[in-house]
């Protein structure tokens, strides 16, 4: 077991995600190159770590920018559902018309053939 | 989820416009300090931070409530960075001196500790600023916000061993900038 073998495993030691194996800990355990390794993984993690508590200073106006740009979408959508209320009713009412012209054209074609049967 | 919190998302799934706006400013600053950290600028940031909150608001409906509001919120804000710098197609790589390695005390027992304990989070954060945005990301996301990689990979498009990869990748490198390499060390990732 060598150091090099070792470099994608140690960060994930340091972390508790994985574990050594029992070779992988034998070499630890003798090599104060990867135990400084570990350390140095650990500081970082913990470091990473603390900056979650770390809240920035939004840019100003921020929050009011959002918000005006929410209230934007929210017309935007209830603008588009009016007109799509309004499309699907105009529709609506061209299928509805689409289908009593059929009807009627297949009553008069009907009434006209039977015309015709008779004399 | 905070109860708090919990009552005012219900009420903003079920269509009350004044509850998200609250929830906005619960969580605006989070939001923009993760953005910022994403994207390494204020005017990036507030661009993702805009597209994050305009895309919760239409997708409220979609969030089952199984994870927190935050994390949602989190894999949303990712998402809309990884978009936005995608289209800029910006990488920057800065070069930083090589720090001397120190050993592990408890930084809390000593002030003299705690100084170093906040000099390396001030070198920490030169050192994230200076990482290729896409390693970046993914070690910003696992090591301070503590997502899981599923969620970072289908965030930000890729595959979760890409994620893994990008992940050692990134540590390697911050480590390297914050305690230096030592002689013999190959440079791997």
């Amino acid at each position: 077991m060598q150091c090099a073998d070792l470099t994608e495993t140690l960060a994930g030691a340091a972390d508790g995600v994985t574990e050594l194996g029992r070779a992988e800990r034998r070499h630890v355990e003798r090599c104060l190159r990867c135990q400084a390794e570990i350390v140095q993984y650990r500081k970082l993690l913990r470091a990473m770590r603390s900056l979650r508590t770390e809240v920035l200073e939004p840019a100003p106006g921020l929050l009011a920018d959002i918000l005006a740009n929410l209230e934007e979408a929210g017309e935007r959508h209830a603008v588009r559902s009016i007109l799509s209320g309004r499309r699907m009713a105009y529709l609506g009412g061209l299928a509805a018309a689409t289908a009593a012209g059929a009807a009627g054209a297949i009553v008069f074609a009907s009434r006209t053939r039977r015309a015709r049967l008779a004399g | 989820m905070p109860r708090e919190v919990a009552d005012v998302v219900a009420a903003a799934k079920d269509g009350d416009r004044e509850a998200f706006d609250e929830l906005v400013r619960l969580t605006y600053a989070d939001t923009y300090t993760l953005a910022h950290r994403l994207t390494g600028n204020e005017e990036d940031a507030r661009d993702v931070v805009q597209e994050a909150y305009l895309r919760a608001y239409r997708g409220l409906r979609r969030f089952r409530g199984d994870a927190q509001f935050s994390t949602w919120l989190y894999r949303i804000t990712a998402n809309c960075a990884a978009t936005h710098l995608g289209r800029r197609s910006r990488h920057r790589h800065d070069e930083l001196d090589d720090s001397v390695p120190v050993p592990d005390p408890h930084p809390d027992h000593d002030p003299q500790l705690r100084a170093d304990a906040d000099d390396l989070r001030s070198r920490l954060k030169v050192a994230l600023d200076a990482l290729p945005p896409r390693l970046r990301a993914v070690v910003v996301l696992r090591d301070v916000y503590d997502l899981p990689h599923e969620a970072i990979a289908a965030e930000l498009g890729i595959s979760e061993s890409a994620a893994k990869v990008r992940l050692h990748r990134a540590r390697n490198k911050l480590r390297d900038q914050l305690f230096g390499r030592r002689e013999g060390e190959s440079r791997a990732g």
